[in-house]
């Protein structure tokens, strides 16, 4: 389930905190860096290699918004609506992209390139309207940079 | 204060100084290696006489908070620090990390020989990847040189750093939520006391701050607390981080001394209103703080006094201008919405509270409310404040309150005149979720 490399990560980890536990989350960011996702059978494994029920990392991954509880597409389009955006065009950035797409919020393209959802503030409110793809921030945008970004990203 | 004697201290104008050796060439680390040779009293009597206070939201005075860490612990002593910067409006910290990662490590280490903490955990949200990858170089290099670790600068003093990456959720930047989601675990806020500098991390003394009060740390051991407490406003002073957003030319994040103008951070730092218009309302200090009238900013200065006597708080910093066109029913449905979602549903008011104000807040947008429901919405968010375990039910309650106080007309203009039906709403995570 995780490589070598995340394996001896974690050995590294350990000694930086009082329990196992602790490093629910962190495991579960490398599960998703691995496989994008967080199934049912990488809960189980988590919970074996830290040593904590099942229930607890189930109840880890359904508190946090950003552990992916199915795959999501190739790319994921992350949308900011809070104000600061959306006082500057961040509604209609998200209708567009859901639009040209041919998706609803939540859907990924029937290729599995894109997931569209739409996200609270990102921290990015003075380069507003903007959204995350991935692991990262396109601020400033226009809907035609947007249509730009989506025609590269392949 | 003449604004041109002011030197910035954190996101000055020297270029690169996030690299180390730059850092170092101005001056960086010599606070640190100052205060190696003090005692950690002295440096507390320091940081408290400077009247530094918290820069997370709440104005706590820092060296106060620090001095409540027992001297004397047969547990571990932890500092934790606060880069969760998830309050709509805030995008403040992520500059430090950006431009003066160093700052904030340099005043983390100072906190941690004050208080004795022998590890500084840095919980950063989820999002901000790419600033906890920035942030780790710079780590990794005041490790190589010796001013993280075992035994630093040869003192005898050992701390370490760890950064903590969040997954999404604003709870997480509440103190103590931060602490559960550190160990592992949901962010639930704690019950309040125990506080954290009796029982914080597995129950041990523990100190949280946010990253810019941190990053004020150096410049008060090396300029001294006199010359620090003689910036900006006398019983809120330093320089403030102030990221002014919405609609505005120029947005952006301005280090300025506290109490500066609202209307000059407006419309001399950014540029004015864009295309010329007039203001209908501005949130001072992020989501959570009360609204203000445009009639209202004349002569109201940012720091925690002047505006607390104008009804508002200065919280984050985060000013955020809405122009006279602006719809603010539709502006407040989207902030219900936030603390609807953000709630972690632990305390009966805020987790049903939260959704009713925002179920009656979208009737008015949907031409269904009522004039009953502008006193309903209004009764919803004063059972809220103040019953709840953690702070973000008053953070939910307090714009409500604010904007139907100010712009009853608003709601009265869009209010339905029959009476009202009382029909189904699906719960908004039900429904295909569109924020507004
Ligand atoms: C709902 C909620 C969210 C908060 N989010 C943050 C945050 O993102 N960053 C932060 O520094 N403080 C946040 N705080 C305030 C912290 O609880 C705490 O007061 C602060 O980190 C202390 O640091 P300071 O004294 O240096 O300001 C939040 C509080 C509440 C109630
Ligand atoms: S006030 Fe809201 S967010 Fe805070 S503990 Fe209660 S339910 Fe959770
Ligand atoms: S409101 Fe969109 S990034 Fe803050």
């Amino acid at each position: 389930m995780l490589s070598e490399e995340n394996l001896k990560k974690i050995e590294a980890l350990k000694p930086r905190f009082q329990t196992t536990q602790a490093l629910t989350l962190p495991v579960l960011w490398m599960i998703q860096q691995q496989h994008g996702w967080i199934s049912s059978e990488a809960m189980q494994y988590v919970a074996q290699l830290l040593n904590v029920p099942v229930s607890h990392v189930y109840g880890v991954v359904t508190f946090y918004t950003m552990y992916n509880q199915k795959p999501v597409g190739k790319y994921h389009l992350q949308v900011c609506t809070n104000v600061s955006c959306m006082l500057n065009g961040g509604g209609e950035l998200r209708d567009h992209v859901c639009k040209r797409l041919g998706v609803k919020l939540g859907e990924t393209t029937s290729d599995n390139r894109f997931t569209v959802t739409e996200v609270e503030c990102l921290g990015s409110c003075g380069t507003a309207p903007m959204m995350q793809v991935n692991d990262d921030y396109f601020e400033n945008l226009s809907l035609e940079q947007v249509d730009e970004l989506l025609e590269k990203l392949n | 204060m003449n604004m041109t004697e002011f030197e910035k201290i954190i996101l000055t104008e020297i270029p690169n100084l996030h690299k180390i050796d730059v850092y170092e060439q101005h001056g960086g680390y010599s606070a640190l290696r100052k205060v190696l040779g003090m005692t950690p009293d002295a440096v507390i009597d320091e940081v408290k006489k400077s009247n530094l206070r918290g820069r997370g939201g709440a104005c706590f005075p820092a060296g106060l908070k620090w001095s409540f860490m027992p001297k004397v612990s047969s547990k571990p002593k932890y500092l934790c620090a606060n880069g969760d910067e998830s309050e709509p409006g805030t995008f403040k910290d992520r500059q430090i990390f950006e431009y003066n990662p160093h700052v904030f490590i340099e005043g983390a280490l100072i906190e941690a020989y004050a208080i004795g903490a022998q590890m500084v955990y840095v919980y950063i949200r989820g999002e901000y990847k790419k600033w906890i990858d920035l942030l780790q170089v710079a780590i990794d290099d005041a490790y190589q040189k010796g001013y993280i670790g075992q035994n630093i600068l040869g003192s005898g003093f050992t701390t370490h750093i760890q950064v903590y990456r969040g997954a999404g959720a604003y709870i997480c930047g509440e103190e103590s939520s931060l602490m559960n989601s550190v160990e592992g675990g949901r962010g639930y806020p704690r019950v309040k006391p125990p506080f954290p500098a009796q029982s914080g991390m597995w129950g041990c003394p523990t100190t949280i701050n946010n990253i810019e009060t941190i990053s004020n740390v150096p410049a008060i051991i090396n300029r001294g607390w006199e010359w620090y407490s003689k910036i900006g406003a006398p019983k809120h002073p330093g320089p403030l981080l102030y990221g002014i957003s919405g609609h505005v030319n120029k947005p952006g994040v301005f280090e300025l001394p506290t109490g500066v103008l609202l209307t000059d951070l407006i419309y001399n730092y950014c540029g004015g209103v864009k295309n010329g218009k007039n203001i209908k309302a501005v949130i001072p200090g992020g989501s959570s703080t009360m609204w203000l009238r445009g009639e209202e900013l004349e002569g109201v200065r940012m720091d925690a006094d002047s505006l607390k006597a104008v009804g508002t708080s200065i919280g984050t910093a985060g000013v955020i201008v809405m122009d006279e066109d602006t719809d603010v029913i539709k502006v407040l449905t989207r902030i219900a919405h936030f603390y609807h979602h953000e709630s972690c549903g632990q305390c009966t008011p805020c987790r049903e509270g939260t959704g009713w104000m925002e179920k009656i807040l979208r009737r008015f947008l949907a031409g269904e409310g009522t004039l009953q429901d502008i006193d309903l919405l209004l009764d919803v968010a004063n059972n809220i404040e103040g019953n709840t375990i953690c702070a973000l039910g008053d953070a939910a309650a307090w714009p409500v309150q604010s904007v139907i106080k100010k712009f009853r007309g608003e709601f009265e203009k869009r209010a339905k005149k029959s009476p009202s039906v009382t029909r189904y709403v699906k719960p908004p995570h039900l429904v295909e979720v569109t924020a507004v």
